[in-house]
C-alpha cells in the first residue's frame, strides 16, 4: 500500500509537472508582531515568557506537549530551583525497573522531560476529535512566518465569509492554511488571571504564549546574540589589523 | 621576519635543519609559500580560492565534533540533533557554523567558479585545474544533498526520496540502483546509516582532490586579471606574506558574513518544514532543495517534454547533470587564445550573462512550477547550453579581442598599452 504511493507522491513531487496550486496557499500572510527577541539587541522578555509559560500550563498543555523542554530548562525564565521542583513533582513519570523488577510510578523531577498530555499519537487523536494536537518545543521555528504564524492562528479565528460552510468539527481562522482547522479557539479574554496583574485580553495572552513558544523552540537565543556581537567586535578589529598590516606590506611593491 | 622573503636558506634551527635532511617538510613549505611567485596583480577575486580551503576546514571541524553527538537512527536523528542544540555545550553554535557554513561553502565556490571563467582560468595549460575544480564541485554537492539528510525532517526525508527516485530514471538498471541507494523499499533507516556514513567520507575525498587541484596549481602558478603570463621576478611577488596578508584580510571581510548569518540569522538558509520530524505519510507541499541546489533542480523540471524517444523525466536527469558534466569541456569549448575577459568586448558581456542566468533558473527552482515560471525555466535551461554550446566557441572565434598588454609589470605601473587600462 505505501510502497506505491510513496514512489508515486515522489515522482509527482519530482517531476512537479502537475502540482495543482492547492488551496492551502490562500491564507493571507500575518502582519508582523513586534517581538522583544528581534534584532541583533534582542532578548527574550522574561515577564512576558513567565506569562506565557502560564498560559502553557492552564491552556495548552491539556492537549499540546512539549517533548524537548526538561523541567530544569524553565530556571532560564526565572524560576527558582524550589519553584521547579514544586512545579515538576505535580506530574507523574514511570521510572524503573526498581530492584524488584518493577516499574513505578514516581513525581516528576527537574531532570525529567514535560510530562506529555497523552501517552501516546493514538490516544491524542482519540481524545481530540481524530485530529493530533502538534507539539509545541519547536513550533515557533518549524512554521513559515514563526512567532507571527503562530500569533496569527491564535488570535485569527473569525466568523466565516458569507456562504463558507465550515465542516462540522472544524472552526474557522483566517491565517491557517485552508482556513479550516480542528482545534477550537483556545484563548478567551479573562480566561487566566496573572499573577502580576496584566489584563488577560487574548491579544495579550497569545503574545505572551509566543514569547513562551520562541523561547522553547530556541533556548540559546540570549546567549547566541550576546556573543555575536563579541565575535562582530572582534572581527571588525581584526579586519582592520589585517587591512592596515596589507597597507604596509604591500607598499613595498607600489 | 628580518629575512628577506624571497631568500632560501633552509631551516634555521639544528632540530628542523635534521629533519628536513630526511623529510623535507619545510623546504617544501618555504618553497611552496615564500618561494612561490604569484602575480603581482591578483584582484579580490583571487581570495576566494583560499576562503574556499579554509571553509572546507570549518566544515570537516565541525562535523566531526557534531558527528560525536548526532546518533544516524531514523527514530533518534531528529531527536538527537534538538540534544545537540540545546544540552552540548555551544550544541548550537557548532550546528549553526555547519548548517551555514554549507551555504557559505558553495557561495565561495561559485564565486570561484565564476571567477575562472571570467577570467578564462581554464585555458592552457590549467586544463586539469579547472577539471579537477569541477570534481570538487560534484562532490561537494553530493557532500551537501547527503548533509542535508542527516536531522530527518520533512525537508530531509522528502528531499531524500525525491533525489533517489531520479536515479529510477536510468534504464534497465534504475530500479536496481534506486533500492541500492536506499538499502531497502524505501527511505528509511538503511539509507540514513549509509548517507551518514558516506557524508563522513566525501569530505576527505574533498581534502585529496583540493590537494591535486593545488599541485595543478603551483606547477604553472595562478592565473591573473590581465590574463597573460608572468615573464620574470618584475612580474611576481612571493606568496607569503604579500598574498598571506591579503587573504587573512579577505579571511576577516568573509568571516563577518559568516557569523551574521550564524549568531543574527541563523535559519535563513533552511526550509521551516526542516524542523517537523520526517513523516512519510504525510508529503509537504512544496518540496525545495537548497538553495545552491535549486538551479540544478529547475533544469531538471524544465524538461516536460519526451523527445527522440527519450522519456521526459530521464532528459531531465541527464540535462540536469549535464549542466555539470559540461563544465569539464570548457577548456575547449572557447576557442579564443584569449584568457581574461577584460580583452574580450563580447565574451565579457557573455559571461555576465551567465551568472543572471543561473539566478532565473534557481529563482525557477524556488518556484512551484506553474505557467510563466516552467516558460522561464526552459528558456533559461535553453540559454545555459546555448552559453556553453554556441556562444563560447563562436564567439571565440568571431570576437576581435583589444591588444594585451606586453607584460604584468608594465601593466602594474601603468606603462603598458592603453588598452589594459580601460
Amino acid at each position: 500500500m505505501l510502497k506505491p504511493f510513496l514512489a508515486a507522491s515522489a515522482l509527482t513531487a519530482a517531476l512537479a509537472l502537475a502540482v495543482p496550486a492547492l488551496a492551502q496557499e490562500e491564507a493571507p500572510s500575518p502582519p508582523h508582531q513586534a517581538w522583544s527577541f528581534e534584532g541583533i539587541f534582542g532578548t527574550y522578555d522574561l515577564a512576558a515568557a513567565q506569562r506565557g509559560f502560564q498560559i502553557y500550563k492552564e491552556v495548552c498543555s491539556n492537549c499540546h506537549a512539549v517533548k524537548h523542554l526538561y523541567y530544569r530548562d524553565t530556571e532560564d525564565l526565572g524560576y527558582t530551583e524550589d519553584q521547579i521542583k514544586a512545579f515538576a513533582a505535580q506530574f507523574k513519570v514511570t521510572d524503573g525497573p526498581n530492584d524488584e523488577g518493577q516499574m513505578f510510578e514516581r513525581p516528576a523531577r527537574p531532570s525529567d522531560r514535560f510530562v506529555a498530555p497523552f501517552p501516546n499519537d493514538q490516544a491524542a487523536r482519540v481524545a481530540n476529535n481524530g485530529a493530533l494536537p502538534p507539539d509545541l518545543s519547536l513550533i515557533v521555528k518549524a512554521r513559515e512566518g514563526g512567532p507571527d504564524y503562530v500569533y496569527g492562528i491564535l488570535t485569527g479565528f473569525v466568523n466565516p465569509p458569507a456562504g463558507v460552510k465550515v465542516p462540522d468539527g472544524m472552526y474557522y481562522n483566517e491565517y491557517f492554511p485552508g482556513h479550516f482547522i480542528k482545534m477550537p479557539p483556545p484563548l478567551s479574554d479573562g480566561q487566566v488571571t496573572y499573577t502580576d496583574g496584566t489584563k488577560a485580553t487574548v491579544p495579550q495572552m497569545a503574545h505572551d504564549v509566543v514569547t513562551f513558544l520562541s523561547w522553547a523552540a530556541e533556548p540559546n537565543l540570549d546567549q547566541r546574540h550576546q556573543m555575536g556581537l563579541k565575535v562582530f567586535l572582534f572581527l571588525i578589529v581584526a579586519a582592520g589589523l589585517f587591512y592596515a598590516a596589507k597597507r604596509k606590506i604591500w607598499a613595498r611593491v607600489h | 621576519m628580518t629575512v628577506p622573503a624571497t631568500t632560501h636558506r633552509g631551516p634555521q634551527s639544528r632540530i628542523l635543519r635534521w629533519i628536513d635532511y630526511r623529510l623535507p617538510v619545510v623546504s617544501f613549505l618555504e618553497h611552496e609559500l615564500t618561494g612561490y611567485p604569484t602575480p603581482k596583480n591578483l584582484s579580490y577575486w583571487w581570495n576566494f580560492g583560499s576562503l574556499a580551503g579554509i571553509i572546507l576546514v570549518i566544515m570537516i571541524v565541525s562535523g566531526i565534533v557534531l558527528a560525536m553527538h548526532y546518533t544516524p537512527n531514523a527514530d533518534l536523528a531528529f531527536d538527537s540533533v534538538e540534544r545537540i542544540m540545546r544540552d552540548v555545550n555551544y550544541g548550537w553554535l557548532i550546528r549553526y557554523i555547519h548548517m551555514n557554513g554549507a551555504s557559505m561553502f558553495f557561495l565561495i565556490v561559485y564565486i570561484h567558479l565564476f571567477r575562472g571563467l571570467y577570467y578564462g582560468s581554464y585555458k592552457y595549460p590549467r586544463e586539469l585545474l579547472w577539471m579537477l575544480g569541477v570534481v570538487i564541485l560534484i562532490l561537494m554537492i553530493a557532500t551537501a544533498f547527503m548533509g542535508y539528510v542527516l536531522p530527518w525532517g520533512q525537508m530531509s526525508y522528502w528531499a531524500a526520496t525525491v533525489i533517489t527516485n531520479l536515479f529510477s530514471a536510468v534504464p534497465v538498471v534504475g530500479q536496481k540502483i534506486v533500492s541500492l541507494l536506499w538499502g531497502g523499499f524505501t527511505v528509511g533507516n538503511p539509507t540514513l546509516n549509509r548517507f551518514f556514513s558516506l557524508h563522513y567520507l566525501l569530505p576527505f575525498i574533498i581534502v585529496a582532490v583540493v590537494g591535486l587541484h593545488l599541485i595543478a596549481l603551483h606547477q604553472h602558478g595562478s592565473n591573473n586579471p590581465l590574463g597573460i603570463d608572468h615573464r620574470g621576478p618584475q612580474d611576481t611577488i612571493p606568496f607569503h606574506p604579500y598574498y598571506t596578508i591579503k587573504d587573512l584580510f579577505g579571511l576577516s571581510v568573509f568571516l563577518l558574513l559568516f557569523a551574521f548569518f550564524v549568531f543574527y540569522d541563523p535559519n535563513a538558509f533552511v526550509s521551516a518544514d526542516n524542523y517537523i520530524p520526517a513523516n512519510p505519510m504525510v508529503t509537504p507541499n512544496h518540496i525545495v532543495p537548497e538553495w545552491y541546489l535549486l538551479p540544478y533542480y529547475a533544469i531538471l523540471r524544465s524538461i516536460t517534454f519526451d523527445f527522440l524517444g527519450i522519456p521526459s523525466k530521464l532528459l531531465g536527469v541527464i540535462m540536469s547533470l549535464g549542466s555539470l558534466v559540461l563544465l569539464f569541456f570548457v577548456p575547449w569549448l572557447d576557442t579564443s587564445r584569449v584568457r581574461s575577459a577584460r580583452f574580450r568586448p563580447i565574451y565579457r558581456l557573455i559571461s555576465w550573462l551567465l551568472p543572471l542566468d543561473v539566478i532565473a533558473l534557481g529563482y525557477v527552482g524556488s518556484q512551484p512550477p506553474a505557467g510563466f515560471v516552467v516558460t522561464l525555466g526552459q528558456i533559461a535551461t535553453f540559454y545555459y547550453y546555448f552559453h556553453f554550446l554556441v556562444l563560447m566557441p563562436l564567439v571565440g572565434k568571431l570576437e576581435r579581442p583589444r591588444p594585451l598588454p606586453i607584460s604584468i609589470g608594465e601593466a602594474v605601473l601603468g606603462t603598458g598599452t592603453a588598452a589594459e587600462r580601460t
